[in-house]
């Protein structure tokens, strides 16, 4: 493997770096709160990808000029679709981000701490 | 489960590792996503055409694949419900005495159950848990930031058929404005600002706005979500027809944004009690 | 109207769920009824759909917002799709029926919000199965998720814990699913499921589709709990409401399993799916394992719903299984399973919803039931014998197909996963049997009343479920037999019709 297909594919080691470390945080900590931050990485990192792939080099953003007898040029702009895509897994991202913390709350309001292991002994002893 | 993550993570990127040499290189214009004969090429030289709208992010969101967009707005709109469901609780009675600072004079007030309340206003300040000697900075620095953050919200708004925005973007500022409100004072004043049931009505509104836009198309005999059908009901040209959807549907997104944004934030932010937080 | 009926099956519930949500805050009485019609309108329209299918002999094609295929958002309604709309529609709205009294009871203050999440999370499913777009199935798979998530955060003391590790398993799912339909995308150039699978037998390299297919259906499976990804699924399910449970139970694993058949038969293609990924057996072997597993830790547990959750996991590897098998019979079989089983798991879920509002869980307590409360016990018989799968109900039928499947491919191929495959499913069967004769026998031993030796004190009071419960529990119960006479005409008329031509030598 040699450097110029490492530089040339950086998007792809980029997102696969964050996909790993989110996915590595949300199955291994102990603390809710860090899983739930794990979770946002991850899913930052997919919406990395899809980002990355609508580049087109020298392409400008993805708004045409509509001047009279203006002919668009595809090369010229990014893909749109990407990010409208994208758009909406943000939002997904947020509302599970939200649903996420409101359970963590009632967690927490339940056992009194966020650390996986004290509420499985907790669980236990009961 | 330190095991079980390095092992799931260590699969995973085998399996990601071993495809890289056929994804695309990085600003490739000719991969098969961003080539000439697909969905890119056709949305860039039809979409203006299609719709009048130079902003081609905002013609695809918001029109054809507008269907999606609703269940994005839906998707919200179910966080705002869930935080809710999972958290509110409705308190019937409140604390039996109250608290009250007198602020010109700093002279602290208890006023038992069945004793006249003072009207909430400058002077008189109740004190509860929330309850925090305010600083003045911060308050008139957000004070004066928030029209500033509101009137460009509005702009993301209307503006997002020409420039980036739309109505998520500005949804969320105009959200934030209010959190900032609640954020700087106590939430007790993002409250008096937007109610609850304010919140929870807007939001619902925003989606219906969405979704009923749509279905009036399909009750003037055009398929769901085909703004042509409005041209017959503005008597206007089609393509203006979807260029005034799109704008009508992208107000009904902002409001939903901006009204469950805030909803969650009071949710979260005390508990589900609604008497204390930040 | 019937050319907007899909349409309609989505957006009656939606529009109605936002309203309900709305009226929650104004007046509470309007939002059961409401509910109702609305959902009422999308088992109807749903119902006309599959006529509509029938009628143009395969596919109804609707575009929305007026766009062709690849560019809008398309459905194409076919014969799998419209049996399964009716399924989801169906099992809603009598599940909804059925648990008015204990949502009344249960959640006082939220009633609205209740009833739109519970409309929400349906409109979810519903979409899911009804879209042609492989993104648009990823969003309403979020939505159908984070509305799961509140009616089952909601339960005993344990749910949220439960319910948060099933948020972050099903959200890992998801962003998989998401991630597959992004490689797709960069190897296709587009998210329509018809193009996508008209376009991939003609790529050169197949690489990514490779990897596409395999984080797909890891996504799935994690979702659908196949084992070893199965571990969320008791814990989120056992300590939920029995409102709730009665709706995602049944729906939530079948749904993600039609995507599972959808995506291998309609987007990548069988000849794909079956013979270039070399993965059925392994998958084949995991829902094996599923199957066994599953039934083993049903034995173990004392409380009836934590049981019926494990046989859930079991269910789930029989409908994989089935499916993986890749022959006509076990791909028949899985579907018609799909049919069945949220017919029969609603069934069960539906006793443990009175026997919780009645009594409690633990099978311990159950004593005396068949004379307490006759006329439930009976319709719960049903359900019990059509899991276990006793010939005039359902269940058997299913398995026959199943079992026939596995045959064939031993046959064929003379794989020794399928043969292991038949005799999980045997295997399976006897546990089951063992499990609800057990019930059966508490049930029927006299309760260790006070009274005991007092002549004339050894008659139990019948104290029945309220009527409200009691009839939409007897319409499952009746539907159980109704499919089990019918399920020959369900396979040669439906099934059949959509299961397309697969490869030879399978």
């Amino acid at each position: 493997m040699d450097m110029a297909l490492i530089l040339a594919k950086a998007n792809y080691w980029g997102y696969v770096i964050l996909l790993l470390i989110g996915l590595y945080a949300l199955i291994s900590k102990n603390n809710l709160v860090k899983k739930i931050i794990g979770m946002v990485i991850f899913q930052t990192a997919v919406i990395l990808f899809y980002i990355t792939i609508a580049v087109k080099k020298g392409g400008n953003i993805p708004i045409t000029p509509h001047g009279k007898g203006y002919v668009v040029e595809a090369a010229n702009f990014m893909n749109p679709l990407p990010h409208v895509l994208m758009l909406t897994a943000i939002v997904v991202g947020v509302a599970t981000l939200g649903v996420a913390l409101a359970l963590a709350i009632k967690v927490y309001k339940q056992y009194g701490t966020l650390e996986e292991d004290e509420i499985n002994a907790m669980i236990r002893e009961q | 489960m330190k095991i079980l993550g390095w092992l799931t993570v260590l699969m995973c990127g085998a399996l990601l590792i071993f495809n890289v040499s056929e994804f695309p290189d990085m600003g490739d214009a000719n991969s098969p996503a961003n080539s000439k004969q697909n969905l890119s090429e056709y949305f860039l030289k039809k979409a203006y055409h299609d719709t009048k709208v130079p902003n081609v992010v905002t013609a695809v969101l918001a029109d054809y694949r507008g269907y999606d967009t609703m269940y994005e707005t839906a998707v919200i709109f179910s966080a705002g419900l869930a935080c809710f469901f999972l958290l509110r609780i409705f308190r019937k009675k409140g604390p039996k005495s109250r608290f009250y600072r007198h602020t010109p004079t700093g002279v602290t007030l208890r006023i038992d159950e069945g004793g006249k309340l003072p009207e909430e206003s400058d002077v008189f300040k109740r004190i509860d848990s929330i309850w925090i000697p305010h600083d003045n900075i911060v308050r008139i620095t957000c004070r004066l930031v928030v029209p500033f953050i509101q009137i460009f919200a509005l702009y993301v708004i209307a503006h997002g058929h020409y420039s980036p925005g739309g109505g998520f973007q500005g949804g969320v500022l105009l959200g934030a404005s209010i959190i900032l409100i609640a954020v700087s004072n106590n939430l007790r004043a993002g409250i008096q600002r937007m109610s609850e049931k304010g919140a929870a009505l807007m939001g619902s509104a925003g989606v219906l706005i969405y979704a009923g836009t749509a279905a009036l198309c399909l009750l003037l005999g055009s398929q769901f979500l085909n703004y042509n059908a409005l041209a017959k009901l503005l008597h206007i040209k089609p393509v203006v027809a979807r260029y005034n959807g799109i704008l009508i549907v992208e107000i009904g997104v902002a409001l939903a944004v901006m009204a469950v944004m805030v909803w969650i934030y009071y949710n979260l932010s005390s508990a589900g009690k609604h008497d204390e937080g930040l | 109207m019937s050319t907007h009926y899909p349409a309609l099956i989505i957006v009656v519930p939606l529009l109605t769920a936002v309203i309900v949500a709305a009226v929650g805050w104004i007046n509470k009485k309007y939002c059961f009824p409401l509910s109702v019609a609305s959902l009422a309108a999308s088992l109807l329209s749903s119902i006309g759909l599959l006529f509509e299918v029938m009628k143009t002999n395969g596919e109804v094609v609707y575009r929305f917002a007026g766009w062709e295929a690849p560019m809008g958002i398309v459905y194409n309604i076919d014969y799998l799709n419209s049996l399964v709309l009716i399924v989801v529609t169906a099992v809603a709205l009598i599940n909804l029926i059925f648990s008015k009294g204990s949502i009344e009871n249960d959640f006082p203050d939220k009633e609205g919000v209740f009833y739109a999440l519970y409309i929400l999370f349906t409109t979810g499913l519903v979409g899911m199965v009804a879209t042609g777009d492989a993104f648009n199935l990823y969003v309403l798979l979020e939505i159908a998720s984070l509305t799961g998530y509140a009616l089952l955060g909601i339960g005993n003391e344990r749910s949220p814990l439960s319910t948060l590790n099933y948020l972050f398993i099903g959200t890992i799912g998801a962003t998989f699913y998401l991630l597959g339909v992004g490689y797709i995308y960069i190897a296709t150039g587009t998210l329509n499921m018809a193009e996508i699978a008209l376009i991939i037998p003609k790529l050169p390299n197949v690489g990514i589709i490779k990897f596409a297919f395999v984080i797909c259906m890891v996504g799935l499976f994690v979702k659908m709990a196949l084992f070893p990804m199965h571990g969320w699924l008791p814990n989120a399910y056992s300590n939920a409401p029995s409102s709730s449970i009665g709706l995602i139970a049944p729906l939530t694993t079948k749904v993600t399993v039609y995507i599972m058949v959808r995506a291998g038969i309609t987007i990548f293609t069988p000849e794909f799916t079956f013979e270039k990924m070399h993965l059925d057996k392994w998958i084949v072997w995991l829902s094996v394992i599923g199957i066994v597993m599953g039934s083993c830790f049903a034995l173990a547990q004392k409380n009836y719903k934590k049981m019926l959750t494990y046989i859930v996991v079991a269910e789930v590897g029989y409908m994989v299984g089935g499916f993986w098998l890749g022959n006509k019979l076990g791909i028949t079989g899985s579907i018609l399973h799909i049919v069945n089983d949220a017919a029969m798991t609603l069934c069960v879920f539906m006793a443990a919803g009175i026997f919780s509002y009645k009594i409690g869980d633990h099978i311990s307590d159950f004593k005396g039931l068949f004379k307490k409360m006759p006329f439930t016990m009976t319709a719960f018989a049903v359900g019990g014998l059509s899991i276990i799968g006793v010939p005039p109900t359902c269940g058997f039928f299913s398995k026959w197909y199943l079992v026939s499947g596995g045959i064939e491919a031993v046959k064929a191929t003379g794989s020794i996963g399928a043969l292991a495959f038949i005799v999980a499913l045997l295997f399976s069967s006897l546990v089951n049997a063992v499990l609800f004769f057990r019930i059966f026998e508490v049930a029927h031993f006299e309760p260790f009343s006070e009274g005991h030796g007092h002549e004339g004190h050894s008659a139990v009071e019948i104290n029945e479920a309220p009527l409200g419960m009691l009839i939409p529990f007897f319409i499952v119960a009746f539907s159980l037999i109704f499919l089990g006479i019918f399920s020959g005409d369900i396979v040669s008329n439906i099934i059949n019709q959509f299961i397309p031509v697969l490869p030879a030598g399978i």
